[in-house]
């Protein structure tokens, strides 16, 4: 018997091979730049030199008002991105995936790319779409208006405080939308059709239907989908820096994490890149995410029930 | 086997690689640059114009975007694949890269005799001993105005303040033109062309600028202030949704005469020399009170300077010494209508713009940018937050004795001076 044992873990080499190129190029690209990243936040340079200050950076970041007070808008204003994309993309997203699994809808096909392909583009073009769209200039957004006689309610919305981050959550939400469609469609579409014949024959039919037998059974899945949008979140960078430059301007109305961590890494214009601090709020953005994602995976995930047909 | 023949081939591929170069001798340098707007200009005529006179010297120019140069030059300096040529920004940002060791110091170069002290200012050490980027060019800030549209309503060329705000108001009445063509989506414009543009007038050129970097005045004094208290008239004259107009929109929205005053930066007089088409005037900011001193923003802005892990650093100084010459002052100056030499050499102009900017550095005092020396170290950075100071002056979101307020108190906050 131990002879065969032996045999087995010797030939399970297999297993470290097939793993090693996956392994390999995640901890060189991935695992290692992110302990090189916590690494320099602990650190500060002081004439040309290293020197170790442990926490302390994270002291300056969140007890500074120099700095805290960009910090917590940042964080704010993130977490309102966030806000957005859970109450506008994601039931929208559910809701036309719902609609697109209706047999009765012509052209699924053809909406499902529409919707899908915007996901596909690049973030510069299509927040230089849209900053095109709505520039009070030479946009077509006011002349529409203008048609319906809403031009009284056009804005420069872009260059608004009050009104430039949630323009630009509406933005990525239109850009973004197709994954939540596409994930929850996928889910419908599993949904064996006896399931849904049962509830046909025990009456339970249309809205009733989606909401009892067809919502509980996605909810994993739209579970998925918060948590991408989640990391997505809390990861971006590039559309408010494309349409909004480094300063993430109207009055920093629109400086996220991302640009935040930006700004400070790399220097802007006279302010000179700062690679410690930068570290600090890349780190803190990590920690943010680790503490998102732990909530769900042990506090959601495991609650939620699945179903096996 | 492969492996003996593999580093056979590598080695043989060494020999003769090194052996092309000793039969070639053709040293290639490249410039790191933020202007991708001259990308032509050097290629047509900078380059082989050196080229021309150093044989064996190749130039290659890489420019990348403005806003992404200083932080994608450093990321480059520090991995080692930066150009051999490095275009200074000036003051801190140079400084820092000298001092960091990625600038090789210059003052013993042949070409920068050619310089005035005031021109290696941006590039000096705080006590002026080292240089480390042979200056290039300066910028000067006015306002470009279309001459159709002032003949058209019979407008004055505004020399007071008062004078200026009543063109403003009848070029408004009329209808026709937007009086002032900026936006403050970018906020750069606001500071840069709005702040720093009108303001050596308020706080008197130099003196105000280096009894602010001592402390010896503050943000909040009145002559500090002003400046904002008059930028945030300036709203009313701007086009409809102008804060979310960008810098390009204000150079399409005056070049397509759609409106009559540009607060411009010379940088603009070559593009505009191709797009606009009707005739261009430029006039200086305008003074407080009619017979005040007058005093513009002549702001030091570009320079080139040496990397100094470069593996070819005769031919570098080669070029950084032609940089100095007064052929080089001429070609850039002639090719650059608006980038204005700083080298003592006479050069002759031909754009009449480029000759109206520099005929005020008779008649007024030169100053540069106030936030540049020094003042922009620390946290927060004076000049970040002066952009946002004055794109929320105009905007009307914050008051100016606010605005100065805040810049003062973050000021105070690191600078020893203003403790």
């Amino acid at each position: 018997m131990t002879q065969i044992n032996q045999n087995k873990r010797r030939r399970r080499w297999h297993i470290a091979v097939f793993l090693a190129p996956a392994v390999l190029v995640y901890t060189a690209i991935m695992i290692l730049p992110l302990f090189g990243t916590l690494q320099l936040s602990l650190f500060r340079e002081v004439d040309q030199k290293q020197i170790f200050v442990g926490l302390d950076n994270f002291r300056i970041l969140l007890g500074d008002p120099r700095w805290s007070d960009s910090f917590w808008n940042a964080l704010w204003n993130n977490t309102w991105f966030f806000i957005i994309h859970m109450v506008v993309q994601n039931p929208l997203g559910i809701l036309f995936a719902a609609l697109l699994s209706s047999p009765r809808l012509r052209f699924s096909a053809f909406y499902r790319t529409a919707i899908f392909i915007p996901t596909v583009l690049s973030f510069v073009i299509v927040g230089f779409a849209w900053k095109l769209i709505l520039s009070p200039l030479w946009g077509i957004a006011p002349d529409l208006m203008n048609m319906v006689g809403l031009k009284s309610f056009f804005e420069p919305w872009l260059g608004k405080p009050e009104y430039a981050l949630t323009t630009l959550g509406l933005i990525s939400v239109w850009q973004f939308i197709g994954i939540p469609m596409m994930l929850i469609y996928a889910a419908l579409l599993t949904i064996p059709d006896e399931v849904l014949e049962a509830a046909e024959c025990d009456g339970i039919t249309g809205m009733r239907q989606f909401w009892k037998i067809k919502l509980p059974l996605i909810l994993p899945a739209i579970g998925i989908i918060s948590i991408l949008t989640f990391v997505g979140n809390f990861n971006a960078f590039d559309l408010i820096y494309t349409t909004q430059g480094g300063l993430a301007g109207p009055n920093y109305a629109t400086d996220i994490l991302g640009t935040f961590l930006h700004r400070t890494f790399f220097g802007f214009q006279l302010q000179i890149g700062d690679p410690h601090m930068g570290s600090t709020i890349a780190s803190l953005m990590f920690f943010i995410i680790l503490i998102g994602v732990s909530i769900y995976l042990f506090g959601i995930q495991t609650r939620l029930r699945r179903y096996q047909f | 086997m492969t492996s003996k023949t593999l580093s056979g081939l590598l080695l043989a591929s060494t020999i003769l690689g090194s052996a092309s170069m000793a039969f070639a001798q053709d040293v290639t340098l490249t410039i790191e640059s933020w202007r991708n707007d001259d990308l032509e200009i050097w290629q047509s005529k900078l380059i082989p114009a050196f080229e021309a006179k150093h044989p064996g010297i190749k130039v290659k120019f890489t420019p990348s975007a403005p806003t992404e140069y200083n932080g994608a030059l450093n990321s480059k300096l520090d991995s080692g694949s930066a150009g051999d040529l490095i275009t200074c920004r000036p003051f801190d940002a140079s400084l820092a890269l000298y001092e960091a060791g990625h600038l090789a110091p210059v003052t013993d170069l042949e070409g920068m005799k050619n310089f005035s002290s005031v021109a290696k200012s941006g590039w000096s050490t705080d006590d002026g001993a080292v240089q480390f980027c042979v200056p290039m060019a300066s910028v000067i800030h006015g306002f470009i105005y279309n001459k159709d549209a002032f003949k058209e309503l019979g407008l004055e060329v505004p020399a007071t303040e008062a004078e200026l705000y009543a063109a403003l108001d009848k070029i408004k009445a009329d209808g026709n033109y937007i009086p002032l063509a900026m936006g403050t989506n970018d906020q750069w414009e606001a500071a840069t062309m709005g702040y720093q543009n009108i303001g050596p007038n308020y706080w008197k050129g130099e003196e105000g600028r280096l009894a602010l970097i001592k402390g010896e005045q503050k943000l909040t004094d009145e002559n500090w202030i002003k400046p904002y208290q008059t930028l945030a008239k300036w709203k009313d004259y701007m086009g409809d949704g102008f804060e979310a107009q960008t810098y390009p929109d204000s150079q399409n929205m005056f070049t397509l005469g759609r409106a009559a005053v540009y607060p411009a930066g010379s940088w603009e007089i070559s593009g505009f020399n191709n797009l606009a088409e009707f005739e261009m005037g430029a006039f200086p900011p305008p003074v407080p009170n009619a017979g005040d001193p007058c005093f513009i923003s002549d702001h030091t802005d570009i320079a080139v300077g040496m990397n100094s892990k470069t593996a070819n650093p005769e031919a570098a100084k080669t070029f950084l010494n032609w940089v100095g010459s007064d052929e080089f002052a001429s070609i850039y100056a002639n090719a650059l209508p608006g980038f204005f030499s700083l080298s003592d050499h006479t050069v002759a102009m031909e754009d009449p713009l480029a000759q109206e900017f520099v005929s005020w550095r008779d008649k007024c005092d030169s100053t540069i940018r106030s936030t540049y020396q020094i003042l922009s170290r620390g946290t927060p950075n004076l000049e970040n937050e002066t952009w946002n100071a004055s794109a929320n002056v105009i905007r009307g979101t914050e008051t100016p004795s606010d605005a100065a307020k805040r810049l003062q108190d973050g000021l105070s906050s690191w600078n020893d001076a203003h403790k």
